[in-house]
């Protein structure tokens, strides 16, 4: 056996190939600290855990679960939306003024419309059916929905006049996280209950569609998010940059240190999760999601009660997408509706996922931060190449090329649809495949 | 020299062989009829013949030369023909369209052969705006006979036309399969009725296990004592 | 009178520019389900590409001096068309035929499908900068305005060229899929491999110059919705992505694989669209003479706010999806 071949057989198995590729990303990520300085590559490094925890969510829904969520997007806009209610500062205007009471009202409106709506599902006890049976609930719904709208418009309309906002709570970001979670923990069981059963390519298209409307409501409730006019600055729940210079630390340090505060917290909140998850993953509990995703109409056979498992995998998921998505708005200081693109926050997940190796959370973990440092070097690489295309072809007499620096950004969508088509055609499994262990 | 001849076909999809060496021999007159026990590879002989899977052993030839793993398209325009067990007509297409989809392969005028399929089932000329997901069972498997006879085939394979049927239309459907039989296709067909099929079958095999364990004319297996024991329920 | 005008300029003109271009996207959405069972997520983007491919051939004219009659991004569709029709087929041959033939599953040719999108809408953007672009930079927009007065009303009718063109132009393209699907060898086999592939590869068709066939309409289709729709808004590189979920929506509402079913659910999500964000109190102002003294009809009696009119074709979809999966008219099943 030559040389050559001892090498691929070696690579071949899943530890080694996978520290050699950690490896590997290590010194990316070092390659690019040292070209973008230090405060750069923290920077990217605290964005890449927070979707490290997205990526692993994506995973419990798609690789234990086979499950299609298109919905990240919208997932990660509840997390921003609870970090911003959460953490945000007391606004005294609007607590002070009459939008409390208007908002209880608009309540009230909307807890009558879903007892109507309820009510009216109830008919069929009656022995309402059929057509008769459908009328009375849209009609149902139809007037609970001009009910509550008769009450939200007016209260908005005021919130938005007097206070601008809402407002948060003003209380620690960690505790933002968790409710994001937990918001996005409620969102998904209900859309999980309504779109579940659907076949796969239903089920994205659904979710993409449910994304979407999460995304309008959010951009659009101005009296409860500030709408495209976005929330900052928002606190941290480690020390900032400017305290840290207050504290008579330098400029340039105060932003390394300060960074690096808010990565151990972060990685330190992966390194939990990602332990919990393993473990889960080894047990009992990650055996029978397997044996559902591998064969449904088997394990429902065997008495697992498929749905609800399946309901559960996309509540855990969404989780952790909850608190990803709240912590990356936490980090970044700002919430903005308008920022937020199927492509940046679903698909690039995806690719994470696909590129890692669904269904091992070593290979998603590689994948979300081999991706993230892709994706945002892309940027710089294009820009290098664009600018020196850019001198070839003045010097040819035709002229600059325009626009580089917003048309550069967009090499990054093309590298992403490169990667995700080339995953699926060489390495259909990821780089770190899911190992199949085969007790006894 | 026979119209089809199979010898030592070894063929399954990608695992174990389902076939281990078939062989038959039919003329252009003659009606052949497979039988034999569940899962002895009757089926997957016609789609190893038809194509739709792996021949990795052994030679099929057809007028002369061997036609192993050639791909349906390319079968049709010189003479094969095949009718699927289940789900063999396109319900959402009409009659007539069904038996259009039948003559794809051919560029030629083909109003005079679906005179001829109308002549043999008058039914179907009836109904020949309707789409095939309407009609009667029995009917079904005439649009389906219909469609694969439109292709002018040398050669008619069929997947147990009788399944399904009550008995008044298997009489029907074997007598049609004698009719075209007359007008000089070769038939070859797997069947479940297998002493009714036997009966006026002029070559008869009976597999087992993916192998040839009889062969005969229909009246000899019927006659012979180990036969009927074993595969024709006594 | 005035109001029912001001209904038909609203509702009735912009519901049917916004339905044929549904309408034509739903199409070769319903058309690829049918022939290759995976929803073509980067439909939109073949859209938005024919509109480019379009405006680049309307420049190269503009810069020949060459003047026509209609706009010109009207006139060198044929060529777009034909020019969209090999992209798309380079498309199927370079991303998704190697997938097809290793058996690959419905979700792994959808996720491809957003991998094309996302080259697709990068290399656009790339070439054209991510910037709002029209096609009457040279040209005017002619606006017809039907004058209403002998009927009463003070205010035209006005509809621009282009929506004209686009109701014939999707008038004639619907009438020519209709005969090719009913009347011809190649339409016939379509619906033929739609309904049945297994049966239509034992029949003899060419199931692989079918495929073709199928990706040459829906190319040619989504290019002439993308230059449909650039000429009556304007083209940016993100034109057809928000409208590729309305279109999915269109297509299941119709019945996935069913291609008059999608013509019908194009229209039909448009026109929800439409009246659900219309302003009733436009057309019911007469009625205030009717109330009571004091009462007066609020300003804005539009169901749903402007800026939710796309979340009206994913409510529609969702209920659609929960109350008859297969569409209205009975779809493909699995």
């Amino acid at each position: 056996m030559s040389a050559a071949e001892a090498e691929i057989r070696w690579l071949d198995r899943p530890l080694y190939r996978g520290i050699a590729l950690f490896i590997a990303l290590f010194f990316l990520v070092a390659a690019a600290g040292v070209s973008q300085g230090s405060a750069s590559m923290l920077l990217i490094l605290v964005q890449a855990t927070g979707f490290a925890l997205i990526a692993l969510g994506l995973n419990i829904q798609w690789g234990y679960g086979g499950l299609f969520n298109f919905a990240i997007m919208g997932f990660l806009m509840v997390g921003g939306a609870a970090v911003t209610f959460i953490s945000y500062p007391v606004n005294a205007s609007f607590w002070n003024s009459d939008g409390p009471m208007l908002l209880g009202r608009a309540l009230l409106a909307f807890l009558i419309g879903a007892a109507l709506v309820y009510a009216a599902r109830q008919t069929r006890r009656l022995g309402l059916r059929g057509f008769g049976y459908g009328l009375v609930v849209v009609l149902a719904w139809f007037i609970a929905y001009v009910i509550y709208r008769s009450q939200i418009d007016p209260a908005a309309a005021y919130i938005e006049s007097t206070a601008g906002f809402i407002g948060g709570l003003g209380l620690n970001p960690v505790l933002g996280w968790l409710f994001g979670g937990l918001l996005a923990a409620a969102i998904a069981y209900f859309v999980g209950k309504i779109s579940l059963g659907l076949r796969t390519d239903y089920l994205a298209i659904a979710t993409i569609g449910i994304s979407e409307i999460i995304r309008a409501l959010i951009k659009n409730m101005d009296w409860l998010t500030r709408g495209t006019m976005s929330v900052s600055p928002m606190p941290w729940p480690t020390p900032l940059p400017q305290a840290l210079q207050a504290n008579g630390v330098g400029i340039a340090d105060s932003f390394v240190q300060a960074r690096l505060g808010f990565l151990a917290l972060a990685v330190a909140l992966l390194v939990i999760i990602f332990y919990v998850i393993q473990r889960a993953y080894g047990g009992p509990w990650g055996r029978m999601m397997r044996a559902i995703r591998d064969n449904h109409i088997a394990a429902g056979s065997m008495g697992k009660d498929v749905t609800g498992r399946q309901l559960e995998l996309f509540v855990l998921g969404s989780i952790l997408m909850g608190i990803g998505g709240a912590m990356l708005v936490s980090f970044s200081q700002i919430f903005d509706p308008s920022g937020y693109q199927p492509i940046n926050h679903t698909f690039m997940i995806w690719v994470m996922v696909i590129v890692g190796g669904a269904g091992n959370s070593w290979g998603v973990l590689l994948g979300s931060l081999l991706i993230y440092v892709v994706w945002v070097l892309s940027d710089p690489a294009a820009q290098l190449i664009f600018v020196n295309l850019s001198t070839l072809t003045q010097n040819m007499g035709w002229g600059a090329i325009p626009e580089i620096d917003s048309r550069a950004l967009q090499m990054r969508v093309f590298v992403l649809g490169v990667v995700i088509t080339i995953a699926l055609r060489f390495a259909p499994k990821g780089l770190i495949p899911e190992v199949i262990r085969r007790e006894g | 020299m026979a119209l089809i001849e199979l010898r030592n076909v070894v063929g399954g999809y990608g695992g174990a062989p389902i076939l281990n060496g078939v062989n038959m021999a039919i003329e252009q007159s003659d009606i052949g009829v497979i039988v034999g026990p569940n899962g002895a590879g009757k089926s997957t002989t016609l789609k190893a013949i038809f194509g739709l899977l792996r021949v990795t052993g052994g030679t099929i030839e057809f007028g002369g030369r061997n036609i192993a793993n050639s791909l349906p398209d390319a079968l049709v325009p010189i003479g094969l023909s095949f009718v699927p067990q289940e789900k063999n007509v396109f319900t959402t297409l009409s009659v007539e369209e069904n038996l259009e989809m039948g003559a794809f392969t051919r560029r030629d005028d083909f109003k005079d052969t679906m005179d001829w399929v109308y002549q043999m089932f008058p039914v179907l000329a009836e109904k020949r705006r309707q789409p095939a997901g309407e009609l009667s069972g029995g009917q079904r498997q005439m649009v389906a006979m219909g469609r694969a006879l439109m292709s002018k085939p040398t050669l008619l394979m069929l997947d147990e036309p009788s399944a399904g049927l009550s008995p008044r239309y298997v009489i029907e459907i074997f007598e049609t399969i004698m009719r075209v039989n007359k007008e000089g296709v070769g038939i070859l067909m797997v069947e479940q009725n297998a002493r009714q099929a036997l009966a006026f079958a002029s070559r008869g095999f009976v597999l087992a296990n993916g192998q040839n364990r009889f062969t005969g004319t229909g009246a000899e297996l019927i006659a012979d004592p180990e036969v009927a024991k074993s595969f024709l329920g006594g | 009178m005035d109001e029912l005008i001001f209904f038909i300029n609203r509702v009735l003109i912009s519901g049917t520019v916004l339905g044929s271009i549904y309408a034509l996207g739903a199409i070769g959405v319903t058309l690829i389900f049918g022939i290759l069972r995976f929803a073509h997520f980067a439909h939109g983007d073949m859209m938005t590409m024919g509109a480019f491919i379009a405006f680049v051939l309307a420049g190269l004219c503009a810069a020949l001096g060459i003047v026509t009659p209609l706009p010109t991004g009207f006139v060198v569709l044929p060529v777009a068309m034909v020019i969209a029709a090999f992209l798309a087929l380079g498309i199927d041959k370079g991303f998704y035929a190697p997938l097809r033939k290793r058996g690959a599953k419905p979700v792994t040719m959808l996720i491809a499908s957003i991998g094309v999108t996302l080259m697709i809408q990068g290399l656009i953007r790339l070439i054209f900068g991510s910037g709002t672009r029209s096609f009457y930079d040279t040209e005017p927009k002619d606006i017809f305005r039907i004058d209403m007065s002998a009927f009463g009303g003070t205010r035209p009718i006005s509809i621009t060229e282009p929506q004209v063109l686009m109701f014939v132009v999707t008038a004639l393209l619907v009438i020519a899929l209709h005969l090719f699907l009913t009347r011809s060898r190649l339409g016939k086999a379509m619906r033929a491999m739609a309904d049945n592939a297994d049966l239509a590869q034992v029949s003899g068709i060419n199931t692989a110059l079918v495929v073709r066939v199928t990706w040459v309409i829906a190319g040619s289709l989504a290019c002439v919705a993308g230059v449909m729709l650039a000429l009556d808004v304007a083209l940016m590189p993100d034109l057809a992505f928000n409208i590729v979920l309305p279109i999915f929506a269109a297509a299941i509402v119709g019945g996935l694989g069913h291609a008059y079913g999608a013509i019908v659910g194009g229209f039909l999500i448009a026109f929800a669209e439409t009246l659900a964000v219309f302003n009733w109190t436009a057309v019911l102002r007469p009625l205030n003479g009717l109330l009571p003294e004091g009462m007066a009809l609020p300003a804005n009696l539009a169901l749903v706010p402007t800026e939710y009119k796309l979340t009206v074709a994913f409510v529609i979809l969702v209920v659609t999806l929960l109350v008859r999966p297969t569409g209205i008219f009975k779809g493909v099943s699995t």
